[in-house]
């Protein structure tokens, strides 16, 4: 066997697992707050405001970076949950299931702060227009992932239902956004736009970049947190289990 | 020990599905019932204005006949499932998404052509304009096994729980968006006179990507959920 | 100071934004936390109840 595949093989074994993730874990979550700090300093003090939306563009700064998280966390639940199904990892099963919940809440704080954005650029809330219609669906489709995994009694069984429906899911997405697209050129109702994308200049860009950068670390040290969780949870009858229980007994 | 072949499984089962409902016939009546109860809502909701109505008519039309679909698709697997019978059906010999893909069918004659063959009374009670109405029942004609055929999917995957109503419209619901906005849009292209064969056509290419992929993918969602 | 909280007459969206993201990703942060204490209690009683069934018949 060579080098590659024996790290995956001790990768995929619980413990093992376990410890490393804890290890770096705290590490990541650091380094997500430090990026944040820096990136918002930079989006709402730096950066100048917009000649056209004054201060409110500010929004984007944690709106655009959530909304490539709603997309990039499916993605990365989906490819573990193929894995999961076609090579019956354990590890993959626990990682696709961790993926939902941090998916979720950030696709709930893409929808909120895409409101809060549109009330004062486009004077609504809530328009039917592709991006928000998918991202809706997509909300729609974390929920059913985490619905279908709590559901079902056995652990092992939830986990391989769920990421059946994630896989389902993903082909369903594109279809959505198209369909909603199509169906807008039809009715020809609203007349509010999404702002053309203007070439956005370098003092807005950096800062953006950094938040995206954040996100990506928080996401990752939060599914490793979840995944140590549950691994505990379905390995509780193991030995490596018992004494890490016995081992938090005093600590809090 | 012998087996018939792979077609005289299908003829079987069909058989008995359909011997099954017609000993329960009154069944197949809920959910016209139900769509019925919908429609007669809406102009008690919004006035009885024809012009208000028949604007929004086929859209809740569709929309109806979609959540009348949605509360019999439980009723695909429950059965079965109880007395056992799906388990037998997933052991057997025969490709499992052939025997499903019948029991879909049967499904889908006793749930959705019954809600198909109503449309013309609740477009009549809606106000919908007399043109529109061929475009409305081709639309049902494709969306309707469509909505049955990617149900089936989900209920396959909650087929084991007591509960799994409000579950499963939330696995559902994003699925049936797209087959609910073609086939919408072809009867408002059609009330707005604008052609309106596009997206039937488009809900034709779904179906018949439908019927090959949704009996593999319920197959396979079948044999997680029954271990 | 004051400007920069006033956000040109948009405070109200631009911090609530915020707000709202980093009050999801702290949500985010402390339930699992939560959940690992309760599983890690669960594994503790598991154990206890164990040695106590080993110690009142003991096994020869």
């Amino acid at each position: 066997m060579n080098k590659l595949t024996l790290w995956f093989h001790t990768l995929g074994s619980p413990p093992y697992f376990h410890r490393l993730a804890g290890r770096l874990a705290p590490w990541l979550f650091a380094g997500a707050v430090l990026f944040a700090a820096a990136g918002l300093y930079g989006g709402l003090v730096v950066a100048p405001p917009d000649y056209q939306q004054s201060d409110a563009y500010r929004i984007i700064f944690v709106h655009v970076p959530s909304a490539w998280m709603s997309l990039f966390i499916y993605f990365v639940m989906a490819v573990n949950a193929f894995i999961a199904l076609v090579w019956r990892i354990k590890l993959a099963e626990v990682l696709a299931m961790a993926c939902a919940p941090i998916g979720a809440a950030f696709t709930v704080i893409t929808l909120a702060t895409g409101a809060i954005w549109g009330k004062p650029m486009w004077g609504t809330w809530w328009t039917w227009d592709a991006r928000l219609t998918s991202e809706l669906v997509l909300l729609f489709l974390y929920l059913g992932v985490i619905g279908l995994y709590q559901a079902i009694e056995d652990r092992r069984q939830a986990a391989r239902a769920a990421a059946f429906l994630a896989l389902i899911g993903i082909v369903n997405v594109p279809i959505v956004h198209f369909s909603v697209k199509w169906w807008n050129t039809l009715h020809q109702g609203s007349t509010v736009r999404l702002l053309g994308p203007s070439a956005i200049d370098a003092s807005m860009l950096w800062p953006l970049l950094l938040v995206a950068l954040a996100t990506k670390l928080w996401f990752v040290a939060s599914l490793l947190v979840r995944a140590r969780v549950e691994l505990l949870a379905l390995e509780g009858g193991k030995e490596w289990a018992r004494a890490e229980a016995q081992r938090a007994e005093g600590t809090p | 020990m012998r087996y018939g072949t792979a077609a005289s499984a299908c003829f079987a089962l069909l058989r008995r599905d359909l011997l099954l409902s017609w000993r329960r016939r009154g069944d197949a009546l809920n959910p016209v019932l139900f769509a019925l109860i919908v429609v007669t809502l809406f102009p008690l909701a919004l006035g009885p204005e024809p012009n208000q109505l028949a604007r929004i008519a086929a859209g809740v039309i569709l929309v109806a006949v979609l959540i009348a679909g949605l509360l019999a698709l439980d009723t695909l697997f429950r059965g079965d499932y109880e007395d056992g019978t799906l388990e037998q059906l997933v052991l057997s010999p025969h490709p499992l998404p052939l025997l499903l893909a019948s029991k879909i069918l049967v499904h889908w004659l006793i749930t959705a052509v019954p809600l198909v063959l109503a449309a013309p009374l609740l477009a009549a009670m809606l106000y919908l304009p007399a043109d529109v109405l061929p475009v409305l029942i081709a639309a049902l004609a494709l969306a309707t096994p469509l909505l049955s055929l990617l149900g089936a999917v989900c209920v396959a995957l909650t087929v084991g729980m007591r509960r799994s109503g409000m579950l499963l419209a939330l696995l559902v619901l994003p699925l049936y968006v797209p087959v609910l906005i073609f086939a919408a849009g072809a009867c408002d292209a059609a009330q707005a006179g604008l052609p309106f064969v596009a997206p039937l056509l488009w809900l034709g290419a779904a179906l018949a990507l439908a019927l090959v992929l949704a009996p593999l993918a319920c197959a396979a969602a079948l044999r997680i959920s029954i271990t | 100071m004051s400007d920069f909280l006033a956000m040109g007459g948009y405070a109200g969206y631009v911090w609530s934004s915020v707000a709202i993201f980093v009050g999801v990703l702290a949500i985010d942060f402390i339930s699992p936390r939560l959940r690992r204490r309760r599983v890690l209690a669960e594994l503790r009683g598991r154990a206890r109840r164990q040695q106590r069934k080993s110690t009142e018949n003991p096994t020869p």
